[in-house]
């Protein structure tokens, strides 16, 4: 294809379309930088890859569950410790996560149109919650039965009990292996992004940045 | 109470309307523990960083 | 080395505060930060797994029920003939005996629809029905079956009444017009004994029973269950949503939702869930626009925790 078919088209080419898109969602050399900017220096900074590399570990230990089946766990030892690691897994998930909410949110992190940051941030936590929920309700024991028994009043009282039956553990299971993972799998890639696309919050207050010198 | 129930609940915190399992509150101390530490311990620098590029 | 850029300019509004592309760079490795995170997180999840396990307290079968407390299978039994336990007077989504909770006016409850319809008697009868060899039994169903709503309605709560009176003992209940409902409750309480209570609830007529709903209602209407939970400091008044059996890690997450239960207007409310849940979704909401709420998006700016977190620049940038 000669350089002036492709400007001719581009107007109307879906493919250049999207490619154009994905192109922008993050700068040029912003997605995976060697470089962050000077005021990174601070542990409360690990913790948003912490939840992620929990989140890994949750989805790792959970996919290694599946290969087992819904009962597995109850009949093999090495199936018990799968489900001990999927556990502790996930409130290693829920702590770093809310340490990263605590410290994002004393750097008034939002700021300089990263609001949307922010708020897939609180969706995530959100819908992390009620993937766990399915998974309480998943794990066909006691435990199951009483969250079914207790947490229908509250499904049902909004209405939504009467399409999300929580009584029904084929439902929940699935809901919790495919429907939900996928989501807060969606969200964590959404948010990330747009934290590649801004960069790092600079301090509160900053003084201005010394302007750029030529040649550096 | 139902008779011939042999389940045993774990230990608990009671505080007026409070009421929190040792292994809960074991966590959330963690948290917060881990959160101060996060702030006040030093980051470690490379070498280079001393050499800070401007944009 | 082109490793830093800034973003294109454009619809950008007059900028108030510098942003990151502005600011001196030092080196720093994303992926090794990543990879060391990914090792600590599995070493550190492995090691609580080996040290602490989890919970694998067993279900509760109905032959459990029936052993451990035959009279609340009697009792339950007896309800769901008279029209009184939880499951018979709840409402949306599996009956329309009970309006349903509502926030602020709003049904939301009975705008959710009767979508899993439950005969509570069923959940009786229906196992019944499939007892053979049990002549009198089946007479009973036969009583049962060809009397009046109203005359099994009386027969029904007669029993309750009565069981009530007797402390829940059945062999203490005086004589009275109970029609077959001795016999049915009875009856009942031999299919849980047996193992064969859930089946019959859960896949008679069809063979994959991947549906609970039905044995944990019924399960659910007697006492067994929510004792069992109780005593293992699982209840709703107890902060229970976020408790697990014995001193497993529960859900400390919950500690919101589950407080707003202790205290009242919702501990004495008959709209609590509804209620709680609409106060949720309100303080989820508000801290999903903290970015935008003056005031709230202040905080950080008056306690200033940031100085902490960037001591390091604050020292090496004093403000001019």
């Amino acid at each position: 294809m000669s350089a002036r078919g492709s400007t001719a088209t581009a107007g109307r080419n879906w493919t250049v379309g999207l490619r154009t898109w994905v192109q922008g969602l993050v700068p040029s050399g912003q997605a995976l930088p060697d470089r962050q900017p000077v005021y990174v220096a601070s542990w409360i900074y690990v913790f948003g890859v912490l939840s992620l590399a929990s989140f890994v570990v949750v989805l790792a230990s959970g996919l290694v569950l599946t290969v087992g089946g819904s009962l597995w766990w109850h009949t093999s030892s090495l199936g018990h410790f799968v489900n001990s690691m999927h556990l502790w897994s996930v409130e290693l998930f829920f702590a770093t996560m809310v340490i990263h909410l605590w410290g994002k949110f004393w750097m008034a992190a939002w700021r300089g149109e990263r609001a949307l940051t922010w708020v897939t941030g609180v969706l995530l936590f959100v819908s992390s919650i009620g993937t766990a929920f399915t998974g309480y309700l998943s794990e066909s024991d006691f435990t199951s039965q009483w969250i079914a028994a207790e947490g229908k009043d509250g499904i049902n009282a909004i209405g939504v009990g009467a399409f999300f039956n929580i009584l029904n553990p084929a439902q929940m299971l699935l809901w919790h292996v495919a429907l939900l993972p996928l989501a807060v799998g969606a969200l964590v890639v959404w948010h990330v992004i747009l934290v590649r696309r801004h960069g790092v919050v600079p301090p509160l207050e900053a003084s201005a940045p010394e302007p750029a010198r030529v040649g550096e | 109470m139902t008779p011939g129930l042999v389940v045993l609940a774990g230990r608990y915190l009671d505080w007026g309307v409070i009421s929190i399992s040792v292994t809960n509150a074991a966590i959330i101390a963690a948290m917060v523990v881990v959160f101060v530490l996060a702030l006040v311990a030093p980051f470690p620098h490379d070498r280079d960083d001393d050499g800070e590029r401007r944009p | 080395m082109a490793t830093v850029t800034r973003p294109a300019a454009g619809r950008r509004a007059p900028r108030t505060e510098w942003d990151s592309h502005d600011f001196p760079t030092r080196h720093y490795d994303l992926v090794k930060e990543f990879v060391i995170a990914l090792v600590v997180m599995t070493l550190l999840t492995a090691a609580l797994a080996a040290i602490f396990s989890s919970p694998d307290d067993k279900a509760i079968t109905m032959a459990r029920w029936a052993q451990a407390d035959p009279n609340d299978v009697i009792a339950t039994a007896a309800g769901e003939l008279a029209g009184t336990t939880t499951s018979a007077t709840y409402g949306a989504p599996y009956n329309h005996a009970a309006e349903g909770q509502s926030v602020l006016g709003v049904p939301l409850q009975k705008w959710g629809g009767v979508r899993i319809p439950v005969s509570s008697q069923d959940l009786v009868l229906q196992p019944l029905a499939g007892v053979r060899g049990d002549p009198a039994l089946s007479q009973a169903l036969g009583t049962w079956r060809g009397s009046t709503t109203d005359q099994q309605k009386s027969w029904a709560s007669a029993y309750v009444d009565a069981l009530d009176k007797a402390g829940g003992d059945p062999a203490k209940v005086a004589t009275g017009d109970f029609g077959p409902v001795p016999a049915l409750a009875a009856g009942l309480l031999s299919v849980a004994r047996s193992g064969a209570l859930e089946g019959a609830l859960t896949s008679a007529g069809t063979f994959y029973g991947g549906d609970q709903t039905r044995s944990v209602l019924l399960l659910a209407d007697g006492a067994y269950l929510e004792d069992t939970a109780v005593a293992q400091h699982l209840g709703g008044d107890q902060w229970g949503m976020m408790n697990e059996v014995g001193n497993y890690p529960g859900q400390p997450w919950m500690w919101l939702y589950t407080f707003w239960y202790q205290v009242k207007p919702f501990s004495t409310s008959d709209n609590a869930d509804a209620e709680v849940w609409a106060l949720m979704m309100l303080l989820t909401l508000l801290l999903m626009l903290v970015p935008f709420i003056p005031g709230l998006r202040d905080v950080p700016r008056w306690i200033p925790v940031h100085r902490l977190v960037w001591r390091d620049y604050y020292r090496r940038h004093p403000r001019t």
